[in-house]
């Protein structure tokens, strides 16, 4: 036993390898030109398109529509880059280097994690960037302290759970182009939810699923802390399901690498 | 005796003992024993699909193998893993670094993976990037790195763990020339310094530049194994290519020749034998064969090829002629 600690790796290389994964993953993401755009100005144009294409149409009914949307865009912007990490996940299982991280006895999750780490930095300066751009724009919250500590939280926590569930469809595509597809599927999740407009306008049969998937209760949860709007049991909802996420995609991510690495 | 088994094996870097790995209904290894001295340089020496990779992916700990046992470095293939893991490293068939990172920065994610501290990290890396020649490019990006120098810093990436055995999947496959003779060079350094060095390669002529012992692989098992010169001897290193005049003069011949004989077509009236190429042995070897000087029409001599070492070891005769 202590002999392994003197030979090399022992525990300390173990504990050193998920800070030097996340930097080696922030590093890359920093210098993709691709992940770059993607994830920092898409969603500053995705933004101004709903505002100025859409805002006119959806004002018209009353109210201010940059503030309504502006947390769900967030949101958006939040799920859609988190949903990139499939694709850098899948990219390092396509390539030789995970054979290298694996002979270095690096633990797939220390891997994973580091995916992850990076998508919640990348992520974390999207959101910002997407919030200064709102507050030019004419978003006016009326929030307290508390409530934007709150707020921070829970889109960590979203951001947090599907960065997980992105490494987990990483693992299972073949191919970087189907991992892109999974950023797709979380793209158009909000829009059958609350974010963009009332549910209560949908057809009835969209209604059932638009209050019952996770981006509704997550987006009145942001609403409710920024606007002050009634949020009823949507917070423990919005919980439930980041929580549950959090949970399988874990569970699964960690089953996943095994098999794929066997 | 108990002694001697115990000094033999605490030698041994690398030894495995039927081996056998299958993908669905395809059987990639067949039952593979290997043995690898210590400090030695070990060529696995095969055509593509023979079970070169999965037997290197084996050793280096990224696939369990269906049946058979191990040891690497002192350590149980399956048993205790980490341990493995910790003496070893592998240089894989695709170059496995970061095309964004430098290559400075690919080393010192390697050290810090390989759980060196950040700041001998930084050393390590600058020392490996001086001895590789890749002090020139550290500071550029993997992706605009030539093949050559992609292979050279991979193997520098190797050596950050400081292993005692090191796997080279296909060292120089798809190189050219020049850095090929550089990689050489590398690797021959490689064993002076008492590590050992496991390879795999398609080409007869890079184990017969690099290693000490060179294992013939075919069809997931080794079907030779011994000293370049030793296995050249068995099958001959050059071949001698004979035309005869018509067809009861290759019969003649042919049943002269014998078991030297590697390959033979009648339809052709050709008919190939082993030879170590030197003018006295294929003056003798025509004189011997054709005593009249009527049946050989022409003859050629060439390089034996992977090809021919396959034949010769494969073929059943052959077989029982190089068994030791």
């Amino acid at each position: 036993m202590s002999d392994t600690a003197i030979a090399g790796p022992g525990p300390s290389a173990r504990v050193i390898a998920f800070p030097a994964m996340a930097a080696r993953c922030l590093r890359l993401s920093s210098r993709s030109i691709d992940a770059l755009m993607t994830s920092l100005v898409l969603p500053v144009i995705l933004m101004l398109l709903f505002v100025y294409v859409f805002g006119g149409a959806m004002s018209a009914g009353g109210g201010n529509y940059v503030s309504y949307l502006v947390p769900g865009v967030l949101l958006l912007c939040a799920g859609f880059g988190a949903a990139n990490t499939a694709v850098s996940v899948s990219q390092d299982m396509a390539g030789g280097i995970v054979d290298r991280f694996r002979s270095l006895d690096v633990p797939g999750r220390a891997i994973l994690a580091g995916h992850v780490a990076a998508s919640i930095v990348r992520n974390t300066a999207s959101t910002a960037l997407v919030l200064g751009v709102a507050f030019l724009i004419g978003f006016r919250p009326h929030a307290s302290a508390a409530g934007w500590v709150t707020a921070a939280g829970v889109l960590l926590l979203f951001v947090l759970a599907i960065s997980w569930l992105a490494a987990t469809a990483g693992l299972l595509a073949r191919s970087a182009e189907a991992a892109g597809g999974f950023t797709f599927l979380v793209m158009f999740l909000p829009y059958p939810s609350s974010t963009f407009v009332p549910i209560r306008t949908m057809p009835g049969w969209l209604q059932g699923f638009a209050r019952n998937q996770p981006v509704t209760p997550v987006v009145e949860t942001m609403r409710g802390l920024l606007l002050g709007t009634p949020v009823g049991a949507a917070p423990w909802r919005a919980l439930a399901w980041c929580a549950g996420i959090l949970l399988v995609s874990a569970a699964a991510s960690g089953l996943l690498f095994r098999l794929r690495t066997r | 005796m108990i002694d001697d088994l115990a000094v033999e094996a605490a030698d041994l870097a690398v030894e495995a003992a039927g081996l056998e790995k299958s993908y669905g209904s395809e059987r990639v290894l067949a039952g593979l024993d290997l043995r690898v001295p210590a400090a030695h340089c070990y060529a696995l020496l095969g055509p593509n699909g023979a079970g070169k990779t999965t037997t290197v992916r084996i050793l280096a700990t990224l696939v369990r193998p269906d049946a058979g046992r191990a040891t690497v470095a002192g350590c149980d293939l399956l048993a205790d893993r980490a341990g493995l893991r910790s003496r070893i490293s592998l240089s894989g068939q695709y170059a496995a670094l970061d095309g964004l990172q430098t290559g400075a920065e690919n080393l010192r994610m390697v050290a810090r993976l390989a759980g060196v501290p950040r700041r001998q990290a930084g050393r390590r890396s600058a020392e490996l990037l001086e001895r590789f020649g890749l002090s020139d490019v550290a500071g550029k990006r993997v992706a605009s790195y030539s093949g050559g120098l992609r292979r050279r810093l991979d193997l520098a990436a190797s050596l950050v763990s400081e292993p005692s055995v090191i796997f080279l999947d296909e060292p120089t496959t798809g190189l050219d020339l020049p850095s090929r003779l550089t990689l050489w060079e590398v690797i021959g350094e490689l064993r002076s310094t008492g590590m050992t060095v496991f390879l795999t390669t398609q080409y007869l002529e890079e184990a017969d530049h690099l290693a000490d012992t060179i294992g013939v692989i075919n069809a997931g098992r080794v079907v030779a194994e011994g000293s370049p010169r030793e296995l050249k001897q068995r099958v001959g290193s050059r071949r001698l290519e004979l035309t005869l005049t018509s067809r009861p003069a290759f019969d003649e011949v042919a049943r002269a020749a014998a078991r030297r004989i590697v390959s033979a077509d009648g339809g052709r009236l050709s008919v190939s034998v082993a030879t170590d190429g030197s003018a006295a042995q294929v003056r003798d070897l025509l004189d011997s064969l054709d005593p009249a000087r009527e049946a050989i029409a022409s003859f050629a001599v060439r390089s034996a090829t992977l090809d021919d070492v396959f034949l010769a070891l494969t073929r059943p005769s052959a077989k029982e002629a190089i068994s030791v």
